[in-house]
């Protein structure tokens, strides 16, 4: 097992934190908090990884063979899903934002504010 | 009875679905109906677990996957008695929220109710969840439905800033709790809470396992929005519906500290038993900067609903006080205080939408002076001030009481002193405002606290003439409850048993693992006279800075309320509302918190 795809993962969550903290657009705010999202499907689909071993679906291959894990596979699954109601529900807003006040630069909605 | 676990859980869901699906069948009353008796469904299956599961522990195994050869493999919900509790809580909070919304305008049936229900159902599910990833998931089906109900008045420029800045921070938040979750599988392969227990049991305390509870205590903690995760908080809780601020106060932020004292003793606790006095130290630590912050910060405000939500920030600075001595008399306090002083800030917050349901604003300079005739609303407030700031003998009081010598038990002399100042600080700025808005004492509040928008959101629906009476009535329930959980003989009794339940992994484990476990009843020692005298001294404290507050310039105290004022600036300014910001300050939160743990593994 590599220390290559924790060090990914760790990337990840650093460039996604830094795009996030640095953003100037709330879409492109959005888009790196996907990037730091990324960070946790690498995270898990490594932890359950295995060299030469095959796809955990027993249709045509025996209970006995080499398999990945299937669990990190399924709680990535989940977090896709999960993370996709959230992420709709952001745009969902900054759409609005955008409808009534025709930005969506964070400083200048609330420059219009004051 | 076991069994019944998942039903609360599914019963609104499956509930919130059909409303969703109907409600041209039903409208607006028939939703109002429906989301009720779902909420009173729930609240009624919850408490027969409740006392069912006394002080023991009832575990559920979904699709029968019991443990086998001693491996839990298998998803359960296990209910213990304090998870039990909240989630009545909330249920029941929920059906106060519900019938003091019922009628009104500004909810949209059925979006509102099938939010409120989906809201409810993912607190009820952390609640009761004994399974890592699924807390994950409830925690996220919980923070969905909260962005929508937060955003809810789109219309609003703050209403949708304050969406976004909630649904951001807590989605890194939860990404930090599923990086954590990863972590832990890696290391011992496990989902289950106990399971994992077990299996850490056999290995020493390393990196991985400390940097695993550091990203989950974080997560938990930006939920619970304690400095320096706090920022999201009152930009959220500003912009909410009044309904849903009863339950944002009263019960979400509550719920990250009930699943950080659930991991801790379920799965961390035991393993990193070396470095309990440096998570005991930090835990108490964060809370009582949260508790002295959020508390002077409320005193800053004049947008009430602002105000308040600094003030739930201070009390959860309090209540993750009294769970960080990480000793059962200080979880039985918070257990106690989170009841207590949740029904007490719910109707403050209620009150508070009265307010803006009568004069269409929640500004105190607005509202100066103008709601003189609303008799019980006001007399609800200066009692919900006083009760807030932990008046004897009421719940308030006796929560606070109870963690205050809990803190003393561990020789954290300096706790008590600190939680006063907070309370009292919180306490004067409710008073405060009541004054101001019921009474007309004072001059109109002049001050430009935190930027312009306090003076923003002029409300739409203008002026009426009447309060709901079910407005009232629900004020009503919670001010019995402020008042009732102090009073209640034997409830601290109860507190200190299910405390005991609580923190005992190793009991966990067995129960979870099939074997059987002694019943335990523990008693609780009543309240010192030292601890009427803090108390007591709080109030009059409370009472003493409001008065300094409002008539500080007519004796001649100008002086001392500039250097306040002046003292706070820097506190004040770094509430930039940005979401850089405040995730800049997260991950400076983060990383503090995992290297101390890192720093201090031996």
């Amino acid at each position: 097992m590599s220390v290559f795809p924790y060090l990914v993962a760790a990337w990840l969550l650093g460039i996604g934190l830094w795009g996030v903290i640095s953003s100037r657009n709330y879409l492109h705010l959005i888009m790196c908090l996907t990037v730091l999202q990324g960070s946790t499907y690498v995270l898990l689909l490594s932890v359950g990884y295995l060299s030469h071993a095959k796809a955990p679906i027993f249709a045509d291959i025996t209970t006995k063979s080499r398999v990945t894990d299937p669990i990190v596979q399924a709680l990535t699954l989940t977090d896709v899903v999960v993370e996709a109601t959230i992420v709709a529900m952001l745009l969902a807003l900054v759409i609005q934002a955008n409808k009534r006040y025709g930005s969506i630069d964070p400083d200048e909605m609330r420059r219009m504010r004051d | 009875m076991s069994q019944l676990a998942p039903l609360a859980v599914g019963i609104p869901l499956l509930g919130a679905a059909l409303l969703a699906a109907g409600h041209k069948l039903l409208g607006r009353a028939g939703s109002d109906l429906l989301a009720l008796g779902l909420a009173l469904a729930s609240a009624v299956l919850v408490l027969i677990l409740l006392v069912h599961v006394g002080s023991g522990l009832s575990i559920y195994w979904f699709g029968g996957w019991h443990p086998r050869q001693g491996l839990a493999v298998g998803i359960d919900f296990a209910v213990e008695p304090i998870g039990a509790a909240l989630a009545a809580f909330v249920a029941l909070l929920m059906v106060v929220a519900l019938l003091y919304s019922a009628k009104t305008e500004g909810v949209e049936a059925p979006y509102y109710h099938v939010l409120m229900l989906t809201f409810m159902t993912g607190m009820i599910g952390f609640c009761l969840s004994g399974d890592l990833f699924n807390m994950f998931v409830f925690f996220e089906l919980m923070s969905v439905s909260a962005v929508a109900l937060i955003a809810y008045k789109v219309r609003e420029q703050a209403a949708i800033e304050g969406g976004l800045n909630f649904a951001v921070i807590n989605s890194i938040g939860a990404f930090l709790f599923l990086l954590g979750i990863g972590l832990i599988y890696a290391h011992t392969g496990a989902l289950n809470l106990a399971q994992i227990g077990r299996t850490l049991s056999h290995y020493r305390n390393d990196r991985v396992v400390v940097v695993a509870f550091a990203l989950i205590a974080s997560a938990l903690l930006i939920k619970a929005a304690i400095v320096p995760f706090h920022f999201w908080l009152d930009d959220a809780y500003a912009v909410a519906l009044a309904p849903v601020c009863l339950l944002l106060a009263g019960a979400m932020s509550e719920m990250g500290l009930y699943g950080l004292g659930r991991v801790w003793y379920g799965v961390f606790g035991p393993v990193m038993g070396t470095q309990v006095h440096v998570v005991r130290a930090i835990l108490v630590g964060a809370g009582l900067l949260t508790a002295v912050w959020g508390s002077a910060m409320a005193l800053q405000q004049d947008h009430l609903k602002r105000l308040l939500a600094f003030v739930t920030i201070g009390y959860v600075g309090i209540f993750l006080t009294g769970l960080g001595l990480l000793t059962a008399d200080g979880v039985a306090g918070t257990g106690v205080y989170v009841l207590a002083d949740g029904c007490g800030k719910a109707l403050l917050f209620a009150l508070v939408g009265i307010l803006q349901h009568r004069f269409g604003s929640v500004s105190q300079q607005r509202l100066h002076g103008r709601a003189r005739g609303l008799r019980v609303t006001a007399a609800m407030f200066f009692a919900g001030g006083l009760l807030i700031s932990s008046l004897p003998p009421f719940g308030p009081f006796l929560g606070k009481s109870m963690i205050e010598d809990a803190a003393n038990k561990v020789g954290y002399g300096f706790v008590p002193p600190l939680i006063v100042l907070s309370s009292a600080l919180a306490g004067a700025a409710v008073l405060r405002a009541g004054a101001r808005v019921f009474l007309g004492w004072g001059e109109p509040s002049q001050q430009d606290a935190g930027g312009a928008d306090e003076q923003t959101e002029p409300e739409t629906e203008g002026q009426r003439d009447r309060t709901p009476p079910l407005m009232l009535v629900s004020c009503g329930i919670l001010l019995a409850g402020t008042i009732g959980f102090g009073v209640w003989f034997g409830f601290a009794d109860l507190a200190e048993t299910a405390a005991r339940r609580f923190i005992s992994g190793s009991a966990y484990q067995a129960i979870v693992f099939g074997r059987a476990v002694g019943r335990i009843h523990a008693t609780s020692a009543s309240p010192a006279w030292y601890d009427w005298l803090y108390c007591g001294g709080a109030t009059l404290l409370a009472v003493g800075f409001a008065a300094l507050g409002l008539f500080g310039r007519r004796w001649g105290a100008g002086k001392l309320l500039d250097l306040g004022q002046r003292a706070m600036t820097p506190v004040r300014l770094v509430h930039t509302g940005r979401i850089g910001d405040y995730t800049a300050a997260l991950s400076l939160g983060v990383g503090i918190l995992g290297g101390l743990l890192v720093v201090t593994l031996r």
